[in-house]
Order: structure tokens, then sequence, then C-alpha cells
């Protein structure tokens, strides 16, 4: 594990190490060690039930872990969560702000319960709804407010006391296309402002352009914790096609697999194949052939590999089952 | 004292979102003179049995005021999540639970000026040992409201804090002595009375208003702070263990 206190760049505010929880007999994390350094965008990334939210509430002290410790801001916070809360934001996957207070009010609410003085929490809440572009909203009940104003009131009081780390649980998740966009600016705006971040989510895509570093985690365990760069290295060096046609992809595979031996061919659904490759994919040479089995080729498209890939190929899991799987639960965006 | 300004902001944060709400002071005011109103009926001996129920009335006041608003806003903010918000601010749990409570207090408290006042009109209550009836209220107020945190903890829905209220409220309104002697209930019920809180607290208030305790006055106190505590101890307990997984 990473400690280098004495370079601020590379000092790790958060610091988990063989961290389990169990609830009855499942295990719901298993052994887990990360670190997330001071100012950086860290993404944790996994399927439902893969264990990122009883991460979470172990970190910030809503569970207590079976074994394990954990250190935020160099603060052994194992036992005793509250000795490190001061330091932390929570932004849950729900909204959890009070429906009978006014946006402006419950700003200044959070604000007290981290012990900010009255003036300070004023001017602070002000500056917030201005920031969230909430101003005008304001006075109205938080009840009141659309999804995504919810969702950004609750990141606002979130940062309402200046935390050294913010907790981000699936912020987009359930949220319109542009409240999920508005999101996403400002999150990237908090970390180019300096905050460090740990942001769980199932959008690979999400991750992809926000993160600086990530963990996946399935079924409790990580599996792999890399910077963005370094996990796309090895597929920004292929070639990847997609070619959808009129036949089925099965019995086209192994033809294709026999004539063409210096590229990698996957079925992806029943009339499309995706082409992998090291060097350039003689497109025109895989369409003559598929013609001459008979089949109509409709489509062939150049494919820039992506986060998902890499997900995929780690955990086996097809992103949009997962995403599906999320949707059913609530979010769309 | 970062964590006395959240302390205070969640007792004024509770009164102005619950505690002074229109509805909950009309409730608080007619749910007494209610009370009041039934038991002068019913006695049907005139004014001069307003002292003998006027400690009853007060205790039902108090206790009626500060279970149901207690154990309904903490299971309410349990349920949509929002008391995850105050488990994750570095507030001390016993601090955080003592302002959670501190608002249903002062509420049920005030509930108890209401018979007062009306019975200033209506009797001679020169006799009354105030000095001694403000704790007592104090103190049901405060074994009342940690009885409804206690109920708070157990539930996970709010139709639930209310039933399992009505639970506990219902037979103390009949087993605590409060309009009932003690001494005049059947022989099997009478342990569970001296199992109840609220039969201290009851009698403190029959002794101070019109002279009639049945046991020393100290030992009522000592037992209800005993109650007091052993209930915010288990409630503390019970937060520590189901809320915090």
């Amino acid at each position: 594990m990473e400690t280098g206190k004495s370079d601020s760049e590379h000092f790790s505010i958060v610091e988990v190490a063989e961290l389990s929880k169990k609830f009855d007999k499942m295990t719901a994390v298993d052994k887990i060690c990360f670190n997330v350094r001071q100012g950086e965008l860290f993404g944790f990334l996994g399927p439902n039930g893969a264990g990122k939210t009883t991460t979470i509430n172990m970190l910030t002290g809503l569970a207590r872990p079976d074994s394990g410790t954990i250190r935020i801001g160099g603060l052994d916070c194992t036992e005793n969560p509250k000795k490190a809360q001061h330091l932390m934001g929570i932004v849950p996957d729900e909204s959890n702000l009070y429906p009978e207070l006014s946006g402006f009010d419950n700003l200044c609410f959070c604000a007290a319960l981290y012990g900010m003085p009255k003036k300070e929490r004023l001017v602070r809440a002000g500056e917030l709804l201005e920031t969230f572009g909430l101003k005008e909203a304001g006075n109205r009940k938080f009840g009141g407010y659309s999804k995504g104003m919810k969702r950004k009131l609750t990141i606002a009081a979130g940062i309402i006391h200046y935390p050294k780390i913010l907790f981000l649980d699936e912020p987009t998740t359930g949220i319109d296309v542009a409240s999920a966009r508005q999101i996403r600016q400002l999150i990237a705006d908090l970390h180019r402002d300096g905050t460090t971040i740990f942001l769980t989510t199932h959008y690979i895509e999400e991750a992809e352009r926000l993160c600086g570093r990530i963990a996946f985690i399935v079924k409790g365990r990580i599996v792999q914790t890399e910077t963005v760069a370094n996990l796309l290295q090895p597929v920004q060096e292929k070639h990847i096609m997609l070619i959808s046609f009129s036949a089925s992809a099965k019995d086209i595979v192994k033809e294709l697999a026999s004539e063409f031996r210096d590229i990698q061919i996957y079925p992806v659904s029943a009339g499309q194949i995706r082409v992998e490759s090291e060097k350039p994919v003689r497109a025109g040479a895989l369409a003559r052939f598929i013609e001459d089995q008979g089949a109509e080729v409709t489509e062939a498209r150049k494919l820039n590999p992506s986060l998902e890939d890499i997900f995929v190929r780690i955990t086996g899991i097809e992103v949009n089952a997962m995403k599906n799987e999320k949707e059913k639960k609530g979010g769309n965006s | 004292m970062r964590q006395w300004i959240a302390f205070w902001n969640i007792i004024l944060k509770d009164m102005r979102a619950y505690y002074l709400k229109p509805p909950n002071i009309s409730w608080g005011l007619i749910f007494p003179v209610a009370w009041t109103g039934m038991f002068f009926i019913k006695s049907g001996s005139g004014k001069e049995s307003i002292p003998s129920l006027l400690p009853g009335v007060i205790a039902i006041s108090v206790l009626f005021g500060t279970t149901s608003m207690l154990a309904v806003t903490v299971t309410f903010e349990k349920k949509n999540r929002s008391f995850e918000r105050l488990l994750l601010a570095p507030i001390s749990l016993e601090l955080l639970m003592l302002a959670k409570t501190s608002g249903a207090i002062f509420f049920g408290a005030a509930n108890a000026l209401v018979p007062v006042i009306l019975a200033m009109f209506l009797a001679d209550l020169s006799q009354v040992a105030w000095m001694t009836v403000l704790p007592a209220v104090f103190l049901i107020a405060v074994a009342s409201t940690f009885l409804g945190l206690f109920i708070a903890v157990s539930v996970s829905e709010v139709f639930e804090a209310q039933t399992f209220s009505n639970f506990f409220r219902f037979p103390m309104i009949f087993l605590c002595g409060l309009f009932f002697p003690i001494d005049s209930l059947p022989i099997f019920l009478k342990p569970l009375s001296y199992l109840l809180p609220l039969t201290y607290g009851a009698d403190i208030l029959h002794g101070a208003v019109h002279g009639k305790n049945i046991m020393p006055l100290g030992l009522d106190f000592l037992l209800i702070t005993g109650f007091c505590i052993a209930l915010f101890c288990i409630s503390l307990r019970n937060v520590n263990r189901k809320w915090i997984v």
C-alpha cells in the first residue's frame, strides 16, 4: 500500500486493508485493499450487489467491518469512524435531505451538523446554491424539487463543510440525461478544484470520463485497481470492428476463423460479430468473404476501444446486463 | 463547541419541521383539553374533583404528546434516510440522541401547561407544591420521550410506531394510577404497575397537587430517573446494534 506522506500528491487520504464484511452467511465484502490518493478522483466500479455501498458504509461509519483496517486522513477509524467524519462529505445513492425544509435551510442545517458558525454557513449555503444553479429554487421546499435538483442539492450538502474526501454513491443514477450531464460537469469541476473524490458507479463511460484510477469490484472482491490510462493501453493498441450481416453469426465465425487466422472473432448477437486484430482490419476482404458465404453485409464499422471492453474482459459481466439490472431499480441516465 | 452547534441546530430544526407546525400545536392544545373535559364530566363531582384529576391529566398529556411525536418523527426520518445524515455527522451518538429527544421533551412539558392553566381558572390550586410539580413534569416528559425513542428504534414503519406506541400508552392510562388508584387494581395487575415509569411520575404529581402519594417522593424521583437512564441506554444500544450494522 502506498503511503508516501512526504509527497502531498501521493498522500493516501483513504487506506483500506483486508476489509471484510459478512451479512449472516453472505460475504458482502471480502478482504479488499485499496487506497485513494489526495486530489484524485477514484472510481469504484461493479455490478449491483458487488459490495460498493457496503464498502462506502464501512468507510463512512454506517456499517461495522468484521475485519480489516480503515484509515482516513491518517486516522485509524476502524473502530471509531466518528474520529474522521469531519473529514468526509457523503452523497448517498438516494437524496436524503429534509423535504419540509427549503434548499437554503437544508444546506445551512447540514453546515451546522459540522459545527460551522452561523455567519459562515449562511454565506457558504448562498455560494453553493449559486454554483449548483439552484439560487432561484433556494427558498422552495426540498420536497418539491425535481430528481435532478434534489441530487444537485445533495451533492452541495456533501461539500458544504469543505471535506477532505467526498464519497459519491451512484450520483447520476435515476435522473434525466441533462441533469446527469450537469452533475458530471460539477463532479469534474470539484475535482479540478482539488477535492478528492471516491465515486461509485455502474456507468462505465462515466467512470472513464471522470476517474483517474479505478477499482473493479465483483462479488465483494477487488479484481483490479489501475489508472484509466493503463487499463486502456492494451485495447487502444488493438483494431476493433463490428460487422453486421444477414445470417447466423455462429455459422460464419468458424469459417472466418479458419480463413483469417491473424484476427480474433467473437459473435456479438445473431447477425453481428466483433473482430479484433493487432493490425488494421481488412474490412473489404472480410465483407467479401461473408458475402461469399451467402450472407449480405449490412454494416461494418470501426469501434474505438473503451473501458467497457476492459470491464467485460476483467469481470466477465456484460455491461448492458448490469445497466438494465440497475435501471430496473430506477435509473435511466 | 462544534458538537454543541450541531446539537442546538438539530433541536431547532426539529422544532421548526415538526413540533411548531400548526397541526401539532392545535393537537397539543386540544388533546389535554379533551382529556380534562372527559374526566371532569365522568367524575360528576364538580369543581372540587379537579385537584384529584389534575395529576392524571397532566401525566397523560405529557405521555401522549411526547411518545406520538418522537416515535413518528424518528421513524419517518429513518424511513426517508435523512436520519443517516445525522449518523454521519461528527457528533457523538449520545449527544445526537439527546438532541433528537430534547424537542419532544420540551413539546411534552409544554403540553402539561394546558391542563394546569385550565385548572387555574376552575379551582383553587394554592396548595399545589409547584417546585415538585415542575421536576416531575420534566421527568415524566423525559421518561415518555425515551419510551418513544425505544419504540422508534424497534420499528421500521411510521404506522408501526403509532400502533406500538398505543401498546404501551393505553395500558398505562389504567395501570399507572393516573385516575384509578393502584390499590383498587386486581392483585395480579399491581406488579405490572410498578414496572411502568409513569406510575412514579403520577405518584409525585398526586403528592404535589393534593398530598395523596403512596410512596415517598424521594423514592419516586429516584425510580423515574432510573427508568429514564435505563430507557436511554437501551435505545442507544439498539441504535448502535440495528442502525449501524
